[in-house]
């Protein structure tokens, strides 16, 4: 059986899966289930500043009669005082000595009071500390949270503040809402931090409810923008990940958060350098017996891949990674459907013709129409392949021989300058690249 | 009738007659909405005989958009409650649904259209459709069942005066008087009825034409007339002992089921049904339910030939109905009530004009059961007496001959619709041809201007 320990910036666990700082981890009772049922870490809610909730605090978005692709949420930090949540955490780490328990901090941005509490952190026992630079609602109002992780130089500056007096581990977690997840990334690094956990909750409004006006969810009456978070938001968390993980400049270990819900999410983040990843909504949505699964499935995946440890596995996809600029304009491919397949529901018929390339015609066939494509009029979008319904009915076939490539950097350099059209119509002329 | 069936407790009546497709939850009604693709040009669309834009209503279901979906549906099909509990979706709709191809259930289309529906009726059937002003021309409709109902719901709102005149009491043909009920309520068939009269139709029961009003009134009074008079008239069986207590025709009993206190039907401790098309197995699996306690169909040819659907026989099958294939009744024995039926075998011979095979007895093959009541559903005819009293109407075998696109008959005046131009086909086979008919007496009416 395949290893699944980790070590994240130097916090070990036996799983890299940990439950992210959230209600999941508010408190002994509940981390101690989860690790009960066999999660890997959890990094406790966040501890600090005095702080008071409102009902209600949750929002979902369902789709096509599926509940919670996204979730928000309005609840803020911790509102238990810290002296109860530190002896919590310190008994919790006595009871998991193989398990990671990490605090979550945020404090006001005055160097004493963060001093303090680190201090008071790492004497629990705990295995580290994560640094909330994220919550955007409530706290960032008085100026912690996403305030804080919005500003790179207040970011390199607490991170600071905090790893000139821990003897512990520092993971700082960034918020998604910034122009540049790179800025607040190398921000952490000059503040010296052990590793970086992204994303945190992105702003939202979920819903406006059709007859009472009122937003989703409503504080009698009134509401505001929530952090969503949930499956939905994993494609912005992996290319944020990714972005962290390919910078030259930061090279921390990443505990990724974002809509990880099964062994396969949480594969893909660790395939674009993640070393632990972090799961709330799915645990919030179905408890914390998912672990099975993902322990399981992950396990059952490395071995069948043969793989012997998650540093084998680590950064794979990253090689992948390109610019825009540097893929091959001359890779051709074009959709082909297995007509054995084909169920004639005609949706790739509709797609391509009303928002596509219109190079499918249906052909009457035994009472039915059947979809074909035009290969020489395929652009090779791909849309017919996404909306097929049926597996492995329409597939994207390469037809280019392979032997030429040139990427739009390259051909820049050989083109005019300024770029014309005509220039470039005579490049795809000679490629035989028909544009109509 | 001898030998009654002993009557069963309320509750047990309840569940017998209890619905076969229960209704949808919200919920449940829209996961099922969600999984349909919404398919392009869908081919549960092309297999419907009214071609309700299904995908689109089921969509729309899926949107919480449910006074649009009961548009669309009712765009199509006026009988469209009546269809969603009564049409043999599995050899229409849902037949054609893609998901079949994929080899997963096809998306319950019958029970979504149900869902729609029963919601719009609760509703009180709030106003979807704007008549348009009135035209002053008038149409006579003979016979309220769905093709009529259909042919005045399409012409109300094309501006028409219509009037539909029904022989019997209560609007809505077969439908209102001949579904099982455990398939649909008779209610869901008045309320389409309702709906007509809405958008301006007047219905007026208990009108007999030839009896309390004269066809020559009805030729003068309307710039045209459709009729939906349907089959009235049941096939005999045509042998010895039809006429004994006891034996009655398939459509009477049904409407016996339909109308009345079930326990004031009653049936025989053994029931033989003669036929085997879909009324057939309505009378008998009901005669069960009703708490007879043998149950058989007898028909002179294989499973194979008969016209009722898979899932009828399957029914049949699992309320433990017996089937005498390749037999054929001889005589009905008894003294003044039914005591027992004699029947022949029958051999399967070559195809005859039908392209059914033609089935022979086999002689000196004779034998009998013993039987308490005999229902016969071997077809019925429309009512010739009333038929031939309009001025050149050509018949087709049996049938009102129409154009099959303007739905006219060759007396110029008359269209025709339904049952009584096709010998008997499905609700929504009916729903189809009024609409359509409506049609060709616009384009009548509009070019006789």
């Amino acid at each position: 059986m395949a290893d699944l320990s980790v070590n994240c910036g130097g916090i070990k666990s036996p799983n890299p899966f940990w439950l992210a700082s959230a209600p999941p981890t508010n408190s002994a009772y509940q981390v101690c289930k989860a690790f009960e049922a066999g999660w890997g870490g959890a990094v406790w809610k966040t501890i600090g500043e005095p702080v008071m909730n409102v009902v209600n605090r949750y929002g979902s978005i369902d789709y096509n009669g599926q509940k919670i692709i996204g979730l928000n949420n309005i609840e803020l930090i911790s509102d238990r005082p810290i002296e109860v949540n530190l002896k919590e955490i310190s008994e919790t780490k006595k009871l998991w000595p193989d398990r990671a328990v990490i605090a979550s901090l945020m404090v006001e941005s005055k160097r004493e009071t963060w001093h303090e509490i680190v201090k008071r952190t790492v004497d629990t026992g705990c295995d580290g500390i994560e640094l909330n630079y994220g919550c955007p609602h409530g706290m960032s109002e008085r100026g912690m949270g996403s305030a804080v992780g919005q500003v790179p130089e207040y970011c390199a500056m607490i991170t600071g503040w905090v790893t000139e007096v821990s003897t512990i581990p520092v993971l700082v977690k960034l918020t998604p809402n910034i122009s540049d997840i790179r800025f607040p990334g190398r921000a952490a690094k000059k503040g010296n931090a052990s590793g970086i956990s992204l994303i945190n909750t992105i702003n939202t409004i979920m819903g406006v409810d059709l007859d009472t006006f009122e937003l989703n969810p409503s504080v009698g009456g009134k509401g505001g923008h929530g952090g969503y978070a949930g499956p939905a938001v994993k494609p912005i968390a992996l290319n944020m990940v990714s972005q962290i993980a390919t910078d030259p400049e930061i090279n921390l270990p990443i505990s990724a958060i974002g809509g990880i819900s099964t062994w396969r999410d949480a594969l893909e983040f660790i395939l674009l350098g993640a070393s632990s990843v972090q799961v709330c909504t799915a645990a919030m949505h179905y408890g914390f017996r998912i672990i099975d699964d993902m322990v399981e499935g992950l396990s059952n995946w490395m071995d069948e891949k043969g793989f012997q440890s998650l540093d084998d596995v680590r950064g794979k996809s990253l090689r992948c990674i390109s610019d825009f600029g540097n893929l091959n304009l001359l890779y051709k491919a074009v959709a082909r459907i297995d007509e054995s397949k084909c169920i004639q529901c005609n949706l790739c018929y509709v797609a391509c013709d009303d928002t596509a390339h219109q190079c499918i015609d249906l052909i009457p066939h035994n009472g039915k129409n059947q979809p074909k494509i035009r290969e020489s009029d395929c652009v090779g979008c791909r849309l017919c392949f996404i909306v097929c319904p049926v597996e492995k009915c329409i597939s994207m076939v390469r037809v280019d021989d392979g032997k030429e490539a040139i990427t739009w950097n390259e051909l820049m350099k050989q083109m005019p300058q300024p770029l014309t059209w005509e220039a470039l119509r005579q490049f795809q002329h000679k490629h035989g690249i028909e544009i109509h | 009738m001898n030998n009654l069936a002993p009557k069963l407790t309320s509750e047990e009546y309840e569940k017998n007659f209890a619905e076969i497709h229960p209704p949808f939850t919200p919920n449940s009604a829209a996961a099922e909405a969600n999984r349909c693709l919404y398919c392009f040009d869908s081919p549960c669309m092309k297999a419907c005989p009214t071609h309700i834009d299904i995908s689109t209503f089921i969509k729309k279901i899926a949107s919480g958009n449910l006074k649009g979906s009961a548009k669309t549906i009712l765009s199509a099909n006026w009988i469209a409650l009546t269809c969603a509990k009564a049409c043999p979706v599995e050899v229409l709709c849902e037949g054609a649904c893609v998901y079949n191809a994929r080899g997963e259930d096809p998306i319950q289309i019958g029970r979504l259209q149900r869902y729609v529906m029963d919601w719009y009726v609760e509703r009180g059937m709030p106003p979807i459709f704007t008549p348009a002003p009135k035209n002053g021309k008038s149409v006579g409709i003979v016979g309220a069942g769905p093709a009529g109902i259909a042919c005045a719901a399409e012409l109300s709102l094309m501006g028409y005066g219509v009037t539909v005149y029904e022989a019997k009491s209560e609007p809505g043909g077969l439908d209102t008087w001949g579904i099982a009920p455990y398939k649909m309520k008779r209610e869901d068939s008045l309320n389409e009825a309702k709906m007509v009269e809405r958008l301006g139709a007047t219905i007026k029961t208990g009108m007999r034409v030839g009896d309390n009003i004269s066809l020559d009134d009805l030729i003068r009074k309307h710039d045209a007339i459709f009729l939906g008079v349907g089959l009235r008239t049941p096939t005999r069986l045509r042998i010895p002992g039809e006429e004994l207590a006891g034996v009655h025709d398939a459509l009477t009993f049904i409407e016996r089921v339909t109308t009345r206190k079930w326990s004031s039907v009653d049936v025989g401790k053994r029931v033989a049904v003669v036929g085997a098309g879909n009324t057939a197995i309505d009378a008998v699996t009901e005669a069960k339910r009703l708490g007879a306690e043998q149950v058989m169909i007898i028909y002179r040819r294989s499973s194979e030939e008969m016209s009722a659907y898979d899932f009828e026989f399957e029914l049949a099958k699992i309320d433990g109905v017996t089937f005498h294939f390749l037999t054929t009744p001889k005589r009905i024995l008894g003294t003044g009530h039914v005591g027992a039926i004699e029947c022949v075998r029958m051999k399967l011979g070559a195809m005859d004009a039908d392209g059914k095979r033609s089935a022979e007895p086999i002689p000196n093959s004779e034998f009998q059961i013993p039987i308490d009541m005999v229902i016969t559903a071997v077809g019925q005819t429309p009512e010739k007496s009333f038929l031939a009293q309009i001025p050149n109407l050509k018949m087709d075998r049996g049938n009102v001959w129409v154009n099959p696109e303007t739905y006219q008959t060759s007396s110029p005046k008359f269209f025709a619709g339904g049952d009584c131009i096709n010998g008997g086909k499905e609700v929504v086979n009916a729903a189809a041809d009024g609409k359509k008919a409506a049609h060709g007496i616009d384009n009548f009416i509009m070019s006789n201007e």
